[in-house]
């Protein structure tokens, strides 16, 4: 079993152009995490050279002296310990003035780091117990739309998260573009960040939050300007029609199991906010936040027995047999 | 049963064996089961104590194995997640509640009355009580464990997830009971330290004179006191919100979710200074014995021993700085939390200079502290870093956390511990403990502990965060993880030679004399292990390190009785003696209280009717103990 | 030596009870899930046998801490609210009463969720896995249990509307003036 799991894993390893890195903090390609691997590389080379010094003293203090008497002195010279408290107060007058540069350092970045901008993207992201709800908001309330688990952004524009929890505290975070900010029941938090050029990014919760909070990633995929739109009008359209014969079958079976009890496809009569939103599923990446990718084969797999392959997770196993999750999961595949 | 009304017996009166032979009589603790019910000596529930925690130690040392050997390969399926979830709860609470302070406190409990100068601890019957007290509260911890209902909910059980809709259950209400037994006991002994150490010092120990390591567990008592209400009250209320149906936390009925983590981290950061100031007496106790000088800047240690316990109450918001709050307030937290650097710094510059001037003698402990200076500068370097706000958004609960943590704490508490326990077992136990395995055991340790760790900061930043049971190839963490997992193998192998070591030379460890290493300090002035009224006399002190002051005789106090437990009460700043104060005898008291306790906070995980109900048992035990019994203690 | 002996046979009943409302089956076997279908309800659908099964799982529906608060969740997933409100009753009736319909047994609950009542409660059998609607019904009949349950779970994280589950009697009315 866990040879076979480790093929799979490493085939898709290698299929996958962006993996290792595209949940980085080292590998910034937006503010402020551009700013944010610039500060951490000041603090650690300030970090390491005040380590480094320390340690000189203490080997420099350990090397042996001449004569070893066992007799110890309980009044040492007044000379040397006035020297050596003057070596002491010069240390800590050191100690001082670096912490006091840090401080400011580090404010000056905070500052930095948050500009206020025009004309933002703002979207919304609620977290639950183990996905995550993305809504796109606009001005025109038919422009707006609901989708789950994966955000698609344009590059070169700043982009508002408002972020709220659903249940217990999430924190929404994607290293390479931007520091964390909790999701917590109750408060109302913003994250604002700005992708530099387009590329695929990974991000995880980052609060524990329960059984699954291991499996609740999400990916942010950064198009340039015009994909973006173009992404945009397809997510506002209604749930594609099913082809083929295999695939109405599974858009019946959708909606009259209970599927529909707890899905929304737009456009059907599954109108449920339970679950993730899977008008678009087929084009999103991966499903179950992050867990697997997206094919026909996973889909039904999932749909089979979640709690395998995320235990503790809300969707249950709905009992089908095997015509009805062929189709099922042609349909949700069919579904860009 | 009242002592006959004969002729009063001072020590003036009896020859130097007699008095020996007779405060070992007054003092003593019966052997058996009843004798180890019923003691109020302090060096018995110290020694009781340090095993405990040190078996907590052990027990969640296999846990964290457990998790290492989980993640060391990607979509492990060792462990699942409730299981993993339960785990990595019970290490940190285990290690933060049941081993860290305790341990920590025992050496305390041990070492504070000798190191002054007087016969027992105050208050000797609320130690007896706070062992038991702790003790039922890391029995009902584990017991859960092992029923596979432990609490899931992480070490610091944030709600709502802890909270009364989901937190499934009574894990979440076994955790904060065990908070409840764990606090109640540190407090008792907190407050026991401070009136030990203000009033009860060997006569002629001014303020100046006090050891730094008893300046120490001065100060980390009254972090105690002032730090613990804040996790009871947080405690409480979440079982208050889960089982009676208020609503602290619930932000629909007007609560507030962040008001638990506010009200956890006021305590919680402090808690970590509660463990490590402590240390650093520890090692302000062991450098001058190996380098044969006293501590440089003694006045700068204690200075810093004081604004480290004062600074530590205002930095708690550095652990919530993702959560949203306005950036002014949390800048003011990062200056704060940048600044107890300097304190810190102050300690390690003046350890550095004994270093400097004296002459190392290479010993074990001595090679702890070494251990420890290498490993708690990063450890205290990495924390500056996470005190800056813009960084922390980045590896805030990531696994760079965790390195950051375990740095301080492992390295600035275990690392002092261990040399604390190779120093000091001479003393506990009248024997040495292995020169030859004690090199092994650092250099185990160390290099383990560095290998397990280090790897993790690499980690949390290339975004692993923490508290996932797994995590997919595609990530690229397998190979630091892995490594991180097969170097904990060496560290536990260092912790299991460390037991080893203890448990034989309790048989067969080399003899040690009263001063096996030629320290300076008062505990070393009476036999090893002490006799059962710690000093035939009281030693009357002219110094800050008494016995290289006086190496050959040491000039003692007379008249205290010796048919009756009695102990000397001095003056606060001077140590003029004031009074002679009567010690408790041996009482099953304690021990029932601690039961009745025990039962009245387990019950009211159930309901609330408990605390009404299991009051009665507890206050008749109390009456029981405050009772006078006649003894000869109570005429005075 | 008996005494001990007595006494550990306790502690292991106590242990083995407690295990019971901690336990967190994530994941029932298919064919359990099947079993548990067959409710054999008496004709006029008032009170039945459970299945077989659901005696050798040792009842956990009823008993379970984390199956009652996945209940909980359904109970507001599934939109009870709409017609029950938080067990006061509006277009449906109310379970703080005390008062049952179909009487206050588990399976006469399972067979309403299941298979719908007539004068309005629509049936879930096809909106709903078995095993949820076991879960669902186990937290309904603690809204209306005549006293606090310890595995029963607390009150909600929201408006308070009710008593919570683990401390209220069904004897309390929330619409009395």
């Amino acid at each position: 079993m866990s040879l076979a799991r480790l093929a799979t894993g490493s085939l898709v390893c290698l299929s996958c152009t962006a993996c290792a890195g595209w949940q980085s903090a080292l590998e910034a390609h937006g503010t402020p995490a551009t700013g944010l691997l610039h500060l951490t590389w000041l603090l650690f080379v300030v970090g390491a050279l005040v380590w480094i010094c320390v340690m000189a003293i203490l080997v420099l203090a350990l090397r042996s002296r001449a004569a070893i008497s066992t007799q110890a002195t309980a009044t040492p010279d007044t000379r040397v310990e006035r020297r050596l408290n003057r070596a002491v107060t010069g240390a800590v007058i050191a100690t001082a003035l670096i912490v006091m540069g840090l401080t400011i350092t580090s404010f000056w970045v905070a500052r930095v780091l948050s500009p206020e901008s025009s004309s933002p993207l703002r979207i919304r992201v609620r977290g639950y117990q183990w996905w995550w709800q993305v809504t796109y908001l606009d001005a025109r309330p038919d422009r707006t739309f609901i989708t789950a688990n994966e955000i698609h952004v344009p590059s070169g524009r700043p982009i508002v998260v408002e972020l709220s929890a659903a249940d217990v505290i999430h924190s929404f975070w994607v290293p390479n573009l931007a520091g964390k900010q909790d999701l917590i029941p109750g408060r109302d938090n913003t994250l604002q960040f700005t992708a530099r050029e387009p590329g695929t990014y990974r991000g995880q919760c980052a609060e524990f939050c329960g059984l699954q909070h291991a499996h609740m990633a999400f990916l942010v995929i950064v198009d340039p300007p015009e994909q973006f739109e173009h992404w945009r009008e397809a997510q506002l359209a209604p749930g594609a029609s099913p082809g083929g014969t295999q695939e109405q079958q599974g858009q019946r079976v959708f909606q009259s199991k209970a599927c529909a009890a707890c899905h929304t496809v737009q456009g059907t009569s599954a109108a449920a906010t339970v679950g993730p939103d899977l008008t678009h599923v087929g084009s999103r990446r991966y499903i179950a936040a992050g867990l697997l990718e997206t094919t026909r084969g996973s889909l039904a797999a999932w749909i089979a027995d979640p709690q395998t392959l995320k235990p503790g997770t809300n969707m249950p196993m709905v009992p089908l047999n095997a015509e009805e999750l062929n189709a099922v999961s042609a349909y949700l595949v069919s579904l860009k | 049963m009242s002592a006959p009304r004969s002729q009063p017996v001072n020590d003036t009166q009896l020859d130097s064996a007699g008095l020996a032979r007779r405060l070992s009589q007054t003092w003593a603790t019966p052997k058996g089961l009843w004798g180890a019910l019923t003691t109020v000596d302090h060096k018995i529930i110290g020694r009781r104590y340090v095993v405990t925690a040190l078996i907590f130690l052990a027990l969640g040392g296999v846990l964290a194995l457990l998790m290492r050997w989980q993640l060391a390969r990607a979509n492990n399926g060792l462990i699942g997640p409730d299981l993993y979830d339960q785990i990595f709860t019970q290490h940190g609470s285990n290690m933060m509640f049941l081993f860290a302070v305790p341990v920590m406190e025992a050496m305390g409990i041990y070492l504070v009355p000798l190191m002054i100068g007087t016969r027992n601890i105050a208050f000797p019957r609320l130690n007896a009580y706070s062992y038991w007290l702790y003790l039922a509260g890391g029995l009902m911890l584990w017991i859960s464990f092992a029923l596979d209902m432990a609490p899931d909910v992480g070490w610091f059980a944030y709600v709502p997830l802890s909270g009364p809709q989901f937190g499934a259950g009574k894990r979440s209400d076994i955790w904060a009971q065990m908070i409840t037994f764990t606090e109640v006991s540190a407090l008792a002994v907190a407050v026991e330290l401070v009136v030990t150490i203000f009033k009860q010092r060997a006569p002629g120990m001014t303020l100046q004179r006090i050891p730094v390591f008893v300046w120490a567990m001065l100060v980390t008592s009254f972090l105690i006191i002032l730090a613990m209400p804040a996790i009871m009250v947080a405690s409480t209320s979440l079982i208050l919100d889960r089982l009676v149906g208020t609503h602290f936390f619930n932000p629909a009925e007007g609560g507030d979710v962040l008001l638990w983590q506010h009200l956890f981290w006021f305590f919680g950061h402090p808690e970590v200074y509660i463990i490590f100031l402590p240390a650093t007496g520890m090692i302000s106790a062991i450098i001058p014995t190996f380098v044969r000088r006293p501590l440089v800047g003694r006045l700068g240690l204690v200075l810093a021993l004081i604004a480290t316990g004062v600074l530590a109450f205002g930095l708690w918001v550095h652990h919530m700085f993702v959560v949203g709050l306005p950036r002014l307030g949390e800048s003011f937290f990062t200056v704060s939390s940048m600044s107890i650097a300097i304190p810190a710094g102050v300690q390690i510059f003046c350890w550095l200079a004994t270093l400097w001037d004296g002459k190392p003698v290479m010993r074990v402990p001595l090679l702890f502290v070494i251990a420890f200076l290498v490993t708690f500068v990063i450890g205290g370097l990495t924390g500056v870093m996470v005190a800056s706000v813009p960084f922390d958004t980045q590896v805030h609960d990531t696994y760079f956390v965790v390195a950051h943590f375990h740095y301080v704490l492992i390295g600035g508490a275990v690392f002092p511990l261990m040399g604390a326990l190779y120093y000091w077992f001479p003393k506990f136990t009248g024997r040495l403990m292995s020169e030859r395995l004690g090199r092994w055991v650092v250099s185990l340790v160390f290099v383990g502990f560095n290998l397990t760790f280090f790897p993790m900061h690499i980690l949390g930043l290339e975004g692993m965060p923490r508290r996932v049971y797994t995590y997919s190839e595609q990530m690229g963490w397998q190979s630091l993880n892995l490594l991180s997992s097969s170097a904990a193998i060496v560290l536990a192998a260092g912790f299991a030679l460390f037991f080893i070591d203890l448990l034989r030379s309790l048989r067969r460890g080399e003899p040690a004399g009263e001063n096996p290493w030629n320290a300076a300090t008062l505990e070393w002035a009476t036999a090893s292990p002490p006799p059962s009224c710690n000093f035939v006399h009281i030693p009357v002190v002219t110094g800050a390190e008494p016995l290289w002051e006086n190496p050959e005789t040491i000039e003692v106090a007379e008249g205290l009785r010796a048919d009756r437990r009695e102990l000397l009460v001095t003056s606060l700043t001077e140590a003029r003696p004031v009074a002679r104060e009567s010690s408790p005898r041996n009482t099953i008291w304690p021990f029932l209280a601690a039961i009745a306790t025990t039962v009245m906070l387990i019950a009211s995980i159930f309901t609330p009717w408990a605390m009404v109900w299991g009051a009665v048992p507890l206050a008749a035990t109390l009456i029981g103990w405050f009772w006078p019994k006649g003894t000869p203690e109570d005429e005075s | 030596m008996n005494k001990l002996r007595h006494a550990l046979m306790v502690l292991l009943v106590i242990g083995v009870s407690a295990c019971e409302r901690e336990h967190r089956d994530l994941r029932q076997d298919p064919p359990v899930s099947a079993a548990l279908e067959s409710v054999a309800t008496m004709p006029n659908g008032i009170a039945g046998a459970p299945p077989d099964v659901y005696s050798a799982l040792n009842k956990p529906f009823a008993s379970n801490a984390y199956s009652l608060n996945q209940g909980k969740q359904l109970y507001s997933w599934f939109n009870c609210k709409g017609c029950h409100a938080d067990g006061g009753g509006a277009a449906g009736p109310a379970f703080l009463d005390g008062w049952w319909r179909y009487g206050p047994g588990l399976v006469s609950i399972f067979a309403s969720i299941r298979d719908g009542r007539p004068a309005g409660m629509p049936a879930f059998k096809d909106r709903m896995t078995t095993d949820q609607i076991w879960e669902l019904a186990g937290y309904v009949q603690t809204i209306g249990a005549y006293s606090g349950k310890t595995a029963a779970p607390s009150r909600n994280d929201e408006m308070q509307s009710r008593p919570s589950e683990n401390r209220a009697p069904a004897t309390v009315s929330v619409n009395d003036p």
